[in-house]
C-alpha cells in the first residue's frame, strides 16, 4: 500500500479552502452589502436567488464544473481539470451563495437609523456601503468563516474536479473516503481528527468574534 | 476609511499570490508534456501496484504520472473526452468498442489476474464442487444464496454479467437474495463478509484484504475468470491536447521486460497479485 | 455673517404601502430662522423631515433650497450642506473623537483640520476629555451631545432636529439648547425642528407648522397657530394631545 503523505494532503486542503474563501469574499462581501442596501429593479429577485442557491447541492456544482473544465467542455482549454486550481474554482462556486447571502443578512441586520445617520452626515453610496459593512463586521466575519468551514468539509465536488490524484489533488476529505474504502481505518480516523481540529478552531473563532460583537 | 482601503489592498494582493501559486502547482507555467494522466480503475489503484511501479517511470523519463482512479467505464469515458492521456483498464468489451470508435492509438496486453468466487467456508450452495464457473453461478441461483453484485460500470461487474448470461439466467429477475450494492470492490467484499454471502471478486483486491476477511476463495481457474489488463494510449486525432509522446512511452515502458518483472514481484500479504503477459 | 439656506416645500405627498403619511404639505422656512414642525405622534413629522433632508423622495411635490444664490436642486453637494439629528442618536463603534470626526472624514479633509474642528466641536458641547472614550459606554445625554458635536463639526447650513431632546433630562436639554443657540449665533444656520412638546417649541421658535395625520392644519407665527379654531390644535398646545 502506498504511503499517504499526510502533510501534503492537509496543506492542499488548507490551500484550496483558503484560496476559495478569499476569492469568494472579495466579490461576495461587496455584492452582499450592495444587495442588502440598494433597492433597484430586480434586486428582490437577485436577493431571493442568492438565498435559494443556499440549497444548491454540492454534487451538482461538482458535476457542472467538471463538465465545463473537461477537455471536451467550453473551458477545456484552461487545462484546469484534475488540478488544484480547478478545485479552487469548484469550491468558490460552491461557497459563493453562502458567503454572499450571509453577508446580505448581516448588513440587513444593521438598524435603519444607522444608515440614516451615515447618509445624513453626507456619505456617498460607496461611503455608506463601507461604513455599514464596518458596523456589520462581526456578522460578515462569521459569513466568511462559515464559507471556509463549508469549503474544507467538501468531498464530492473536489473529488469530481480534482480526481483525488495521489500526491497532487488529494485533500483530507477525499483521502478519508479513499482510505475508508480500502479498509484502512487507522489513517481515516487520523485524518478525520485533523479535520475536526481545523473545524473546531474555525467555529471557536466565530464564537469568539461574535461574542465581542 | 484609510484602514479599510489598506485591508482591501492586502486581501487583493493575498488573493493574487494564492491564485498564482495555484496556477503554478497546477502546471500552468510548465510545458503541457510534463504531466501524464493515467485513467485506471479504483481496484487497480487500491491494489498499490501503481505506487510500486510508477516511480520507475518517473526516474527513467522524468515525467510524473497522475493517476485518476474511477470505474472502467468512466476511465474510458474520460479518455474519450480527452481528459486522460493513457488508459489502463480491464474491461475487454468496453475497450473493444473504444478502439472501434477510434479513440485509442493501439491496445496492448499488460498483465492479468483472476476473478474468483468467494464466500463463507461452509459453502451452503456447494460452489466449490462445480466443474465450471457457469455451473457455480447456477448453483448459487438455485440455492437462492445471498449474492452481492457491484452493479457499477466496473470490469468485475461486466464479468459477472457475462457469466449470468452464459448460464442463461436474467439477473433482472432475481429475488431478494441478489443484492445490487453499487460499491467498490473492497466495500463489496466487506459487505459480503458481514452478510455471509457470495460475490465475484478480483483476486488482487481479495489478497490485499485477506487478513481482515474470513470469507474464502471457493472457485477459481476457469478460463472465463481471466481478467486481462490492457494499456491504451489515447488517440490525439480526437483530442488535440493529449500528451501523445509520453502516453506511447508509457505503454512501451509498461510492456518492457524490466517493468513486467517489476509487476510480477509485487505481492500483498505474500500473494502475487498480477501476472504479466505482455506480448513481445 | 453668513446665513443658512432657506427651505421651501410644495405639495409634498408620501404613502407607504397604500396608506398616506403626508398629503399636500407645503412650507416655507426663511434663511437663518428656527422653524418648528409640530403635531402628535404619527402625524408624519419624521417622514417630512427626511424628505426635507433629501434622504427620501416624496411621491409628489418638490423641495427647494435658496440662499444668496438661486434656488438649488437635489444633489449630493447640496445634501452635504445639511444634516439631521435623531431622538436616539446612533453612535458608531468607535471613540467619541472617531464619531465626531466621521462627517469630516467623509469629506476628505486634511487630518490636521479634522482634528481641530472635531476637538472644537467636542468642547462646544462640554465634553472635553471624552475624546478617547468608547462611544458605546456613553449615557443617553452624553450620546446626544456627541451627536450634536458631530453635526456642527461639518458646519451645516440647515439643521434638522427630530425630537432631539425628547429623551433627555432638563440639565441636558438646557445644555443642548444653549449649544444650539451658540451655533446659530455663530453661523446663522437655519433650523427646522420637530417637536411634540409645545412648550419647547414656543420657547425656541417664532413660526411653526401644525401637522395632523399627514395634513397641515395651520402654519405661521406660533401664537396664531395656537389660537386656531380647532379642537385638535388646542388640545395639542395644552399638552393634552400626544
Amino acid at each position: 500500500m502506498g504511503e499517504l503523505d499526510v502533510a501534503q494532503v492537509v496543506a492542499l486542503s488548507l490551500y484550496v479552502s483558503i484560496t476559495a474563501t478569499v476569492l469568494t469574499s472579495l466579490v461576495g462581501l461587496p455584492l452582499g452589502a450592495f444587495l442588502a442596501l440598494k433597492r433597484f429593479r430586480g434586486s428582490w429577485l437577485m436577493r431571493t436567488g442568492v438565498y435559494t442557491l443556499f440549497a444548491l447541492p454540492s454534487v451538482v456544482v461538482g458535476l457542472v464544473v467538471y463538465t465545463m473544465l473537461s477537455h471536451s467542455g467550453p473551458l477545456g482549454f484552461l487545462d484546469w481539470l484534475w488540478t488544484p486550481i480547478g478545485m479552487v474554482l469548484a469550491e468558490s462556486v460552491l461557497i459563493f451563495p453562502l458567503v454572499t447571502g450571509l453577508t446580505m443578512s448581516a448588513v440587513s441586520d444593521v438598524d435603519e437609523s444607522v444608515s440614516l445617520t451615515i447618509r445624513t452626515l453626507g456619505a456617498s453610496n460607496r461611503q455608506l456601503m463601507m461604513r455599514v459593512m464596518h458596523e456589520a463586521r462581526y456578522g460578515i466575519f462569521g459569513a466568511v468563516m462559515v464559507g471556509f468551514g463549508r469549503a474544507i468539509s467538501e468531498v464530492g465536488a473536489v473529488w469530481m474536479v480534482g480526481g483525488n490524484i495521489k500526491g497532487s489533488t488529494q485533500v483530507i476529505t477525499t483521502a478519508i473516503m479513499q482510505q475508508t474504502q480500502m479498509g484502512d481505518f487507522g489513517t481515516s480516523f487520523a485524518l478525520a481528527g485533523i479535520l475536526l481540529i481545523i473545524a473546531f478552531v474555525v467555529f471557536f473563532l466565530i464564537r469568539e468574534i461574535q461574542e465581542r460583537g | 476609511m484609510n484602514k479599510t482601503k489598506w485591508l482591501v489592498l492586502v486581501v487583493v494582493v493575498v488573493a493574487v499570490v494564492l491564485v498564482a501559486a495555484g496556477l503554478a502547482i497546477s502546471g500552468a507555467f510548465s510545458p503541457a508534456e510534463s504531466r501524464l494522466i493515467l485513467a485506471t480503475t479504483t481496484s487497480t489503484q487500491n491494489s498499490g501496484l501503481l505506487d510500486f511501479i510508477l516511480p520507475d517511470f518517473k526516474s527513467k523519463y522524468g515525467v510524473k504520472v497522475d493517476v485518476v482512479a474511477v470505474g472502467s467505464g468512466l476511465a474510458l469515458e474520460n479518455a474519450k473526452r480527452g481528459d486522460a492521456d493513457v488508459v489502463l483498464s480491464h474491461a475487454p468489451s468496453l475497450e473493444a468498442s473504444f478502439m472501434d470508435q477510434g479513440y485509442g492509438i493501439f491496445k496492448w496486453k499488460v498483465m492479468y489476474n483472476q476473478f474468483a468466487i468467494v464466500g463463507p467456508s461452509s459453502d451452503p450452495a456447494g460452489v466449490g464442487s462445480a466443474w465450471n464457473v457457469t455451473v457455480a453461478f447456477k448453483k448459487i441461483a438455485d440455492n437462492s444464496s445471498t449474492f452481492l453484485s457491484r452493479s457499477d460500470n466496473s470490469g468485475t461487474y461486466t464479468k459477472e454479467m457475462q457469466i449470468w448470461g452464459l448460464a442463461g439466467l436474467n439477473a433482472g429477475q432475481f429475488g431478494s437474495w441478489y443484492k445490487e450494492v453499487g460499491k467498490g470492490m473492497e466495500d463489496t467484499l466487506m459487505m459480503t463478509e458481514e452478510l455471509g454471502g457470495y460475490t465475484l471478486t478480483d483476486e488482487g483486491t481479495y489478497f490485499t484484504l485477506i487478513n481482515t476477511l474470513s470469507i474464502v476463495e471457493l472457485f477459481r481457474n476457469d478460463a472465463v475468470l481471466f481478467n486481462q489488463y490492457s494499456v491504451i494510449p489515447v488517440n490525439p486525432a480526437k483530442n488535440l491536447n493529449v500528451n501523445v509522446k509520453y502516453a506511447v512511452l508509457f505503454a512501451e515502458w509498461i510492456v518492457s521486460p524490466e517493468t513486467q518483472e517489476l509487476i510480477a514481484s509485487y505481492a500483498a500479504n505474500g500473494h502475487q497479485l498480477f501476472f504479466p503477459n505482455a506480448e513481445p | 455673517m453668513t446665513l443658512g439656506l432657506a427651505v421651501e416645500a410644495a405639495g409634498i405627498s408620501k404613502s407607504y404601502g397604500g396608506s398616506a403619511v403626508l398629503s399636500g404639505v407645503s412650507l416655507k422656512v426663511e434663511a437663518g430662522e428656527l422653524f418648528a414642525i409640530m403635531g402628535p405622534s404619527g402625524s408624519g413629522k419624521s417622514t417630512l423631515l427626511r424628505i426635507l433632508d433629501l434622504l427620501e423622495q416624496p411621491d409628489q411635490g418638490e423641495v427647494a433650497f435658496g440662499g444668496s444664490e438661486s434656488v438649488l436642486r437635489d444633489g449630493q453637494r447640496l445634501r452635504r450642506r445639511m444634516t439631521m439629528l435623531l431622538q436616539r442618536s446612533v453612535m458608531f463603534r468607535d471613540t467619541v473623537f472617531g464619531n465626531v470626526a466621521y462627517g469630516l472624514r467623509l469629506r476628505g479633509m486634511q487630518e490636521r483640520e479634522i482634528r481641530d474642528r472635531a476637538l472644537n466641536a467636542i468642547g462646544d458641547v462640554g465634553l472635553q476629555g471624552f475624546e478617547r472614550r468608547k462611544a458605546s459606554t456613553l449615557s443617553g445625554g452624553e450620546a446626544q451631545r456627541v451627536a450634536f458635536a458631530r453635526a456642527i463639526a461639518i458646519e451645516p447650513e440647515v439643521l434638522f432636529l427630530d425630537e432631539f431632546t425628547a429623551n433627555l433630562d432638563p440639565p441636558n436639554i438646557k445644555m443642548l439648547e444653549s449649544a444650539l443657540a451658540a451655533y446659530r449665533q455663530k453661523t446663522g444656520c437655519t433650523v427646522v425642528m420637530v417637536s411634540h412638546n409645545p412648550f419647547q417649541a414656543q420657547r425656541l421658535a417664532k413660526r411653526c407648522l401644525f401637522l395632523y395625520q399627514g395634513e397641515v392644519l395651520g402654519s405661521g407665527p406660533i401664537d396664531d397657530v395656537r389660537r386656531l379654531d380647532d379642537d385638535r390644535t388646542a388640545a395639542f398646545f395644552r399638552g393634552d394631545l400626544i
